[in-house]
């Protein structure tokens, strides 16, 4: 067993609104050995988003796989409303960095 | 009844622009309509509160003049939606203007049809007494003082308007708040195509070329709709349309790529097929879905949006090079929260004061997981909202001049603290709103409250 960061795997990761409230982030794989091999390695899972970003696990909405896009794909509720006191980004786009280094173990083989 | 309906879509949002080239392709390809979507919510609640747009008027002017042209010389409807980028009433009007200053300039004349979203306070009233507004999502129940304190409410409208713009004769539609797929799938479903297609083909349509590889929001996409199915290229020989990157669109900016709620129903996703295709050239630059369908609801609702006033804000912005300093930062800090609300205890002023620390946790805030910085320099804003300006700025001011002279243990920097990339530091940035009403407004007729008005140009 070894363990591969996520950014190494996926060739997108990112954060956006999803209206103001929301925050959703996508992973998104280059073919789909890679896409199996995380799906299947069950890391990317509410309670991982949960803790990388502080939250309830009721505060995660929503851990998607999308197979015909090689994407999973996390919804979370924003701790602070975009623009409201206290936002640092409006847009949510520069949440991502937490899930760049998840470790995902994998066989030696795969 | 026509066999197929191809769209021009110039942009991701009007003003962001596009290659002049990518578009005149755009233009042989014969479209049946132009459209583009200029509003979203990212830009945050300022733009709908102070009726601004989010986008220049230059820049909103270039691209109007563009698609107008064109569209005058194929004999072709331009749709524009979410005008002014929130779609409300100033934003809606200040759509119309620059679209008035072009038609006199280029002397064009035509029907323009201005589709009005904003939302009056005592029909929302009457509607929240009759029980027919919901929360979305994981939000909250609006309450009366809600509705009252609101600056402006829009309403994201359905196809519904803007069909009912094209049959009283529109050439050019200018809409208020609008659903981002309307503008692209009314006239298509109003030529008879199915639903489920033509929103889809809207929702990958309205980011323009984002959808494509390397993708774009200032570049074109083309879309064809046939009874079947429809396909998505860019025309901008740089780009590809592939099934990873359409597909992938999808999941943009939405909670669940499946099942995507709109006004009056939900766009279906879940038996949906995209498969690449050859073009002419050979090249594999077109991808084609199927599968999409739309599931009319029970009951029509649309989305509402509001914003409140919470204040004004002012901004000082500075950095730090100083490495005790910047060991020290939380320690200053609490120092100077502390000397400012004793400055002002008298006064007993209500004000809401924050530091952003850019090399600390700047970007994420309390969510940051890196806990301590290795950054050499920091950069700081300070940032004060208040009732009134004057307070913020005073608030804003006095922090500064606090900041810049204060002690942290260990200090041998006693000159000051502060670094002021300009004079002056501080800016006052004007009225603060925050985003509260965020609902379903259910409704008996999609069109009565998003009233057409036509104007002879």
């Amino acid at each position: 067993m070894i363990k591969v960061k996520l950014k190494s795997l996926a060739k997108v990761i990112r954060s956006k609104n999803a209206g103001p409230f929301e925050l959703t982030l996508d992973i998104i794989f280059p073919e789909e050995r890679s896409f199996e091999k995380v799906r299947k390695s069950g890391v990317l899972n509410a309670a991982l988003f949960a803790r990388l970003y502080g939250l309830d696990i009721n505060q995660v909405l929503s851990v998607v796989e999308f197979p015909v896009a090689l994407a999973i794909k996390a919804t979370l509720v924003r701790p602070v409303p975009s623009g409201h006191l206290g936002d640092s980004d409006v847009y949510g786009a520069q949440q991502h960095a937490p899930l760049l280094d998840v470790e995902i173990p994998l066989e030696e083989d795969g | 009844m026509l066999a197929e309906y191809r769209i021009l879509s110039p942009t991701a949002i009007l003003g962001y622009g596009f290659p002049e080239s990518s578009f005149a392709a755009g233009l042989k390809k014969k479209p049946h309509l132009i459209a583009a979507d200029a509003g979203s919510t990212d830009p945050g609640p300022y733009y709908l509160g102070a009726g601004i747009s989010f986008t220049e008027r230059l820049a909103v002017k270039r691209d109007l003049a563009l698609m107008l042209t064109a569209g005058f010389e194929l004999d072709i409807p331009l749709i524009i939606g979410t005008a002014g980028g929130s779609g409300g009433e100033p934003h809606l009007s200040w759509t119309a203007q620059i679209v008035r200053e072009i038609a006199a300039e280029k002397k064009l004349s035509f029907k323009l049809a201005l589709i009005h979203a904003e939302i009056e306070r005592d029909f929302l009233l009457t509607r929240l007494r009759q029980g027919k507004l919901s929360p979305l999502g994981s939000g909250s129940a609006i309450k009366e003082q809600d509705i009252t304190e609101a600056v402006r409410i829009v309403g994201q409208m359905g196809v519904e308007p803007f069909i009912r713009a094209l049959n009283e004769g529109a050439r050019v539609i200018l809409a208020g708040r609008a659903y981002d797929p309307a503008v692209f799938a009314a006239p298509a479903i109003a030529a008879g195509f199915e639903p489920g297609l033509a929103i889809h083909l809207g929702k990958i349509l309205e980011c323009g070329a984002i959808a494509a590889t390397p993708g774009s929001g200032s570049d074109c996409l083309f879309g064809v709709l046939n009874h079947r199915s429809f396909t998505v290229e860019p025309l901008n020989p740089q780009r590809s349309c592939t099934v990873t990157s359409v597909a992938a669109h999808t999941l943009y900016e939405k909670n669940n790529p499946l099942l995507l709620p709109g006004p009056g129903g939900t766009l279906d996703l879940s038996a949906c097929q995209f498969r690449q295709e050859n073009s002419s050239a050979g090249q594999k630059r077109i991808v084609r879905v199927s599968g999409s369908r739309f599931i009319p609801a029970a009951r029509y609702t649309v989305k509402i949006e509001g914003v409140k006033r919470i204040g004004f804000r002012t901004v000082c912005i500075a950095g730090c090079r100083d490495p005790v300093m910047i060991k020290n930062i939380k320690v200053l800090m609490e120092r100077v929260r502390e000397r400012v609300k004793d400055n002002f205890s008298r006064e007993n002023y209500p004000y809401y004061l924050d530091f952003k620390l850019y090399g600390l946790n700047g970007v994420m805030g309390a969510g940051e997981p890196v806990r301590t910085t290795r950054a050499h320099e920091l950069g700081i804003i300070i940032e004060a909202v208040a009732p009134t300006q004057e307070i913020a700025n005073a608030i804003c001011s006095f922090t500064r001049t606090t900041m810049l002279h204060a002690d942290y243990p260990g200090r041998i920097a006693t000159a000051g603290n502060l670094a002021f990339p300009y004079s002056p530091s501080d800016f006052a940035t004007g009225e603060v709103f925050n985003f509260h009403i965020y609902h379903l407004l259910e409704v008996d007729d999609p069109c009565a409250i998003f009233p057409v008005e036509i104007i002879h140009l």
